[in-house]
């Protein structure tokens, strides 16, 4: 307990330095969001109009501490376009990210534990060289590719599949998953590429263990052997690769979201970067920041279930 | 012989999928789908001139004058009209019954107060305020504007086409600093946004507008009755080309607001497509800083005219023979009505490295470093960009081609060093006369970047501008434009249409310019 509310705690200065950084690299790149409002016509004069309504020509320190105060509030600001809540605005897209991350890591693991299992029990034969070449080719292949080879094959040319877009799991199931079911093949075979591949080679160690060895003298049936023995021995680096795949999916999962049009925190970050919305940017790497936090958190407790000896 | 087995599957599968597919669209037979040219994401057509913000304008707000499809001006929520012999005062009485979208009646004090924002904001609203003495409204219906000095093209600007349209708000709206975003969006325009159901960079909804009263004429270009004849209309933002072109060719979505131009003959070749462009097209700039050497000079902006051979812009740009206008030497568009060759003998002959090269040594242009600011996207910009560097190369000029995003490119050209020359391109509709085109300005530290700066020409557009005679100003267009020959404000690449796609079983789509949704019946 004491480990869990210290670890929680640290998210605080961690938090403050991301905060920190984020706001002074905002003002360092160029780029200048009064430009984009005041357009294509507009003179110096009216630039400074606007940036004059928008508070950028106050003094950074001031934009720092009014955007900290606002923090501490528990606001998150309000877009310099929009003039939404940036809350509001990560609060739409939330949904489509957290349902891909979680669909393709599901996917990920679904395919790649037993592949990875199965290439290392198999090691040497045409199984484990099938198993690395699919994962050399997934690996190798960039997402957008993959991305449109599937809307060719399968949405222009079967219709199977609609192109593009998001439904909400309102909206119905089969809808739901026939929008989301090519996004998590494209963006999970990357993911399923990594994870068979350290399934693979922390199974081969633990296959030369001793105690395997000893298991199988005494008779012990193959499926026993290598899910209980081996794989939850072999499961601290499945399981942390795991958590870092969730980590890096929240946030990077901008090539799917942009080549299926799936309005997802991934897009918003690069929409927002794209016209210097700094309240949005802001507001986004503060939660993707604390999202990583807390997954490693939980990564971290979750090694306590599958090794005994790791005790906090 | 029995079929492998996924073969077998294929059948049903595809059954399967089809009547998911079926399923998910029920009920949204009457929803026009539509990829905007980009993302909606300020709300308010007055204080940010984008085109988008334009679009979305007409969406839900209307206007008291609008362009027909011949250019000619006419009434739109102005039911009469009147101006005195002396041409200083006009006399406009709106059309009875007029209603905001929350069920309040349209006032002449609400057009007043919409009339001085739109005013303070923008190009042409600024010229004609300058001329304007007094504007009020005397009733409820009926308001006055009294001009302390002469100016011609009042309806014009009253019915101005493009950014930034003179659109009606409600008093309460119109009374925010126009550099300031409105926050509410009640208008009388033909639809409602739907605030609830926005997602900025994905979803933009408009319903039908139940109080709105559309004219009894049939809809013409801009003007007429705007009769919308769907339930919905969903503008579906698809930032990735190759995803758009996929979902609008599959049925996904009805109309392609602006495919880049090399989809143009995959568009082309489908018989379930249709392209309409806006007759006037769009005109491509390639604008000099005339605060820096040697474009300080005249003599190195006169050079820029012999390095640009309109034909290679277009190619670089992807538009087929059939959406490039021939070569045009019109500042203010070929085929519009102030159409002008006046001062572009000496440019007749077209590409000449040689002549660029003598009138840059003429401007005292000894080898330092010129900086393109060279944007990766959007595609026309980019492709200009790529074009003059060669050119500029080809002439011996020391090129620094700087490559950045737009919205980099926007803040390094709003400083007024470090940079020579950016490309960008307007509609036909925002150039085609000195009093919409804000890159024609001349008045120095006020004209946007490149701060061209001559008394003369500011002369010419404000004698234009005050000629209400015709032919008069046709004689004063000629002067302004052999001016601009001398001056060179900016250099024009090219004339060009950029089609709006739209699927066959659409009836009723109008070819203006703007991708207005009313008139439009889905089959």
């Amino acid at each position: 307990m004491n480990y869990l509310l210290r670890r929680l705690l640290a998210v605080i200065p961690v938090l403050a330095v991301v905060a920190v950084i984020v706001f002074l690299l905002l003002r360092l790149a160029p780029g200048d969001p009064a430009v984009i409002i005041a357009g294509d016509t507009a003179s110096a004069e009216d630039i400074e109009h606007i940036r004059q309504t928008l508070g950028l020509n106050r003094p950074v320190v001031e934009q720092f501490v009014g955007w900290i105060g606002q923090i501490l509030r528990g606001d998150l600001g309000t877009s310099v376009f929009t003039g939404m809540p940036v809350a509001e605005m990560i609060r739409q897209r939330v949904e489509p990210t957290l349902w891909i991350s979680a669909l393709t890591m599901a996917f990920a693991v679904v395919f790649a534990v037993p592949m990875g299992i199965i290439a290392a029990w198999k090691a040497g034969t045409w199984v484990d060289r099938a198993v690395s070449g699919l994962a050399v080719a997934a690996f190798s292949l960039p997402v957008f590719v993959i991305g449109y080879g599937l809307v060719y094959g399968f949405s222009t040319q079967l219709d199977w599949f609609p192109v593009q877009g998001f439904k909400s799991l309102s909206d119905g199931f089969v809808p739901f998953i026939r929008h989301l079911a090519l996004p998590v093949i494209s963006g999970g075979l990357i993911y399923m590429a990594l994870l068979a591949r350290m399934t693979r080679s922390t199974m081969l160690e633990v296959l030369a263990q001793d105690y395997i060895r000893t298991a199988r003298a005494k008779g012990l049936s193959s499926q026993r052997l290598l899910l209980r023995h081996a794989l939850k021995n072999a499961a601290v680096p499945i399981v942390t690769t795991i958590g870092l795949g969730i980590a890096m999916l929240l946030s990077g999962v901008i090539v799917t979201e942009s080549v299926f049009a799936i309005p997802g925190i991934g897009r918003l970050t690069v929409d927002s970067i794209l016209r210097r919305d700094y309240p949005v940017i802001q507001g986004i790497v503060l939660v993707t920041a604390t999202a990583y936090v807390l997954i490693n958190l939980i990564t971290d407790l979750l090694y306590g279930l599958f090794d005994p000896r790791i005790r906090y | 012989m029995r079929l492998p087995l996924p073969f077998r599957a294929r059948p049903l599968a595809a059954a399967f999928f089809s009547l998911a597919a079926l399923a998910a669209q029920a009920g949204f037979a009457s929803t026009l789908h539509m990829i905007p040219q980009g993302d909606l994401k300020i709300l308010d057509p007055i204080q940010n001139p984008s085109y988008i913000t334009r679009n979305h304008g007409y969406m839900i707000y209307d206007t008291l004058f609008a362009q027909n499809a011949k250019g000619i001006i006419k009434p739109q929520m102005v039911d009469s009209w009147k101006v005195s012999a002396d041409k200083k005062t006009w006399s406009f009485k709106l059309r009875d019954g007029l209603k905001w979208s929350d069920g309040t009646p349209v006032t002449a004090a609400d057009c007043v107060a919409s009339l001085k924002r739109w005013g303070a904001r923008d190009v042409s609203g600024r010229l004609l305020f300058a001329a304007v003495g007094e504007i009020k409204a005397s009733d409820a219906a009926n308001f006055t504007i009294v001009l302390k000095s002469a100016f011609g093209p009042v309806l014009e600007m009253l019915g101005k086409p493009s950014s930034n349209v003179p659109f009606m708000m409600p008093e309460r709206i119109a009374a925010t600093d126009p550099n300031e975003q409105i926050k509410d969006t009640v208008g009388s325009g033909p639809f409602i946004f739907k605030r609830d159901e926005w997602v900025p960079g994905s979803k933009v909804v408009y319903i039908k507008n139940p109080n709105y009263v559309p004219r009894k004429e049939p809809a013409d270009g801009l003007a007429g009755g705007k009769l919308v004849k769907v339930d919905r209309v969903e503008w579906n933002y698809i930032p990735d080309q190759n995803t758009a072109l996929a979902a609008f060719k599959k049925g996904e979505m009805d109309i392609y607001e602006l495919p880049p131009a090399d989809f143009i003959p995959v568009l082309s070749a489908d018989a379930s497509i249709k392209l309409a462009t806006d007759p006037l097209g769009d005109q491509g700039w390639l604008r000099p800083n005339h605060l820096a050497a040697p474009f300080d000079n005249p003599k190195a902006r006169q050079a820029l005219y012999y390095l640009v051979n309109q034909g290679e812009y277009m190619a670089a740009a992807g538009f087929p023979e059939a959406y490039r206008h021939k070569p045009c030497m019109a500042y203010f568009m070929c085929g519009s009505v102030n159409e002008s060759f006046a001062g572009s003998a000496p440019y007749a002959g077209g590409k000449d490295i040689e002549k660029a090269k003598k009138l840059l040594q003429e401007a005292g242009y000894k080898g330092e470093k010129i900086v393109v600011l060279t944007p990766s996207e959007p595609p026309v910009q980019a492709a200009a960009a790529m074009v003059t560097v060669q050119n500029l190369k080809k002439a011996g000029v020391n090129v620094d081609a700087q490559a950045m995003d737009w919205s980099t490119l926007l803040a390094r050209r709003a400083k007024k060093d470090g940079w020579h020359i950016f490309h960008t391109y307007s509609v036909g509709t925002d150039v085609f006369s000195p009093a919409v085109n804000a890159y024609a300005q001349a008045n120095c530290e006020k004209a946007p970047s490149g701060w061209p700066c001559d008394a003369k020409l500011e002369q010419l557009r404000a004698a234009w501008v005050a000629e209400g005679d015709a032919a008069k100003r046709k004689k004063i267009t000629d002067e302004l434009q052999a001016r601009m020959y001398e001056v060179v404000p900016y250099v024009n690449f090219g004339q060009f249409f950029q089609p709006m796609a739209y699927r066959t079983n659409l009836t009723g789509v109008l070819s203006v310019g703007v991708p207005v949704m009313w008139n439009i019946e889905k089959k």
